[in-house]
Order: structure tokens, then sequence, then C-alpha cells
């Protein structure tokens, strides 16, 4: 059953990254990576990783892509001329190519069946994340404000009529 | 149980199809969706990582980098709309003013 779900999963991210790349409209590619990103969490959900799923639909697929479709409706781009691939697409999908086989190859080289983590599981739950985030990665924690802070007025100044 | 490396496989060949979209398209919001994409496939690994080691600093990760990306998608996307101001265009090789 989890193996079926995952590879249900697993397919559905990968069939609609593709998406994303090949459609012609803009706001089709947006609508892809929108199920990519929900297939993702479900993944997150299979990985015991619930709060990160959450955070996923919620920030990513609530908030980041509605900012996407808000400035895809505002500028309504003409859709791309998908022309056949320029010369240097060709020579680009040579060394793509050699990394995913590589990867793979290297995953599938470095299987060893004790390192399945059968029994050992994340100490998962908001609570543990949240301890850990107040405590160990206080630092970081209040740093990633002052960032959001200083993109918050980068956007204002950079999409001012005036610059 | 799924073994880890299905999980990695995954996000290897989901940061390809990433990367393949921004050398292929030209229209620079698709190829901004491209990097999301390849943002996603860094964050699978760092889960199925944290699932298989038993501890949380990959899923901490994760929650960082979901925070860099929404901060980077508000500056591109203003930078999106300024080109589209100054220039009328979404293509990038239009977009060749410091290029040499």
């Amino acid at each position: 059953m989890t193996v079926v779900f995952f590879y249900l999963c697993a397919a559905t991210a990968l069939i609609s990254a593709l998406s994303v790349v090949l459609q012609r409209k803009t706001i089709s590619s947006a609508l892809s990576l929108v199920v990519c990103l929900g297939a993702l969490a479900l993944l997150y959900v299979q990985l015991e990783a619930t709060f990160i799923a959450v955070v996923q639909v919620i920030i990513y697929a609530g908030a980041i892509m509605v900012l996407f479709l808000f400035v895809i409706m505002l500028l309504d781009p003409t859709s791309e001329k998908f022309a056949a691939p320029a010369r240097r697409v060709g020579y680009a999908a040579v060394p793509l190519v050699y990394l995913l086989g590589v990867l793979i190859w290297r995953a599938a080289a470095s299987y060893r069946p004790a390192f399945d983590g059968a029994g050992l599981g994340a100490p998962s739950g908001i609570a543990a994340i949240g301890i850990e985030l107040f405590s160990n990665y206080l630092l970081p924690f209040e740093v990633t404000s002052i960032l959001i802070l200083v993109a918050v007025l980068g956007a204002i100044v950079l999409a001012k009529k005036k610059l | 149980m799924i073994p880890i490396q299905h999980y990695l496989v995954v996000a290897a060949a989901l940061f390809c199809i990433g990367t393949a979209g921004v050398l292929v398209r030209r229209n620079v919001i698709t190829m901004f969706l491209c990097i999301e994409l390849m943002l996603n496939a860094a964050n699978l690994t760092f889960v199925a990582f944290s699932r298989f080691l038993g501890e949380l600093h990959g899923q901490i990760f994760v929650f960082f980098v979901m925070t860099v990306a929404a901060a980077e998608a508000a500056v591109g996307l203003g930078i999106i709309v300024a080109l589209y101001r100054n220039r009328e265009t979404l293509n990038v090789d239009d977009a060749n003013v410091m290029k040499w």
C-alpha cells in the first residue's frame, strides 16, 4: 500500500515537473508547479514530516504560488514561442543526462539494506521542531526575520513606479 | 518500507528537470518556476535524510530553505515587474544590457 502510494506521488511529481518545463503558457507552468508541490507534500507526509508537509502546502502552494499567479496575471505575458531548441540547448542536454545518470548510479550503488531506517524514525511533531528551532537554531531564526524584512523593503523599492 | 535511494532518485530527477528548464526556457517567469523546482528537489533530499538518520536537523533546514525561497520570490518577482516596465519583455535574451 505504501509502496503504491509512494510511486503514485513520485510519478505525479515528476510528470507535473516535466509539465512545468514543457507547457507553452506561463500560467499552465505555474499550475503544474502547484500540482508538483502537492505531490511533494504527500511524500513528506509519508516520510513522517507532517509539519514540513503542512508548511509546504500553506507557504509554498498557498503564498508563494499565489504571488507568482498575481504577477503572471498582472503582466499577462504572451505565450512563449516554443520553437525548435536552439543549438546550445543540445549541448546543455549532454551534461544534464550525464549528471542524472551518475546520480542514479551512485544512489543505486550505495544501496545498503541495513540503512533502511526501520525503527529509527525522526522525533517528528511540531513540539520537537519548535524546541529545536528556539534553542539550537535561535540565531538563524532571528537572522531570517531580518532577511525577510530586507526582502520586503527591496521588493517595495523595486516595484515602485519611479525607481 | 521504501529505501532512501528511491527518494534520492526522485529528488535527483526533479533537480535535473529544473536545471533543464532553466537552460531551455527563455521566459523569465518560467525560469523562476524551474528554480523553485530545484529548491524543492533539495528539500526532498533533506527530509528523506532526516527521516532515515532519525534526526530533526534536515526538517529545520527545509524550514529555512522555505523562508529564503519566499524572500527570493518577493525580490525576484519585483525584478521581473521592473524588467517588464522598462523593457516590455519577459524574454531573458532581450535583457542584455550588461552582456559582453
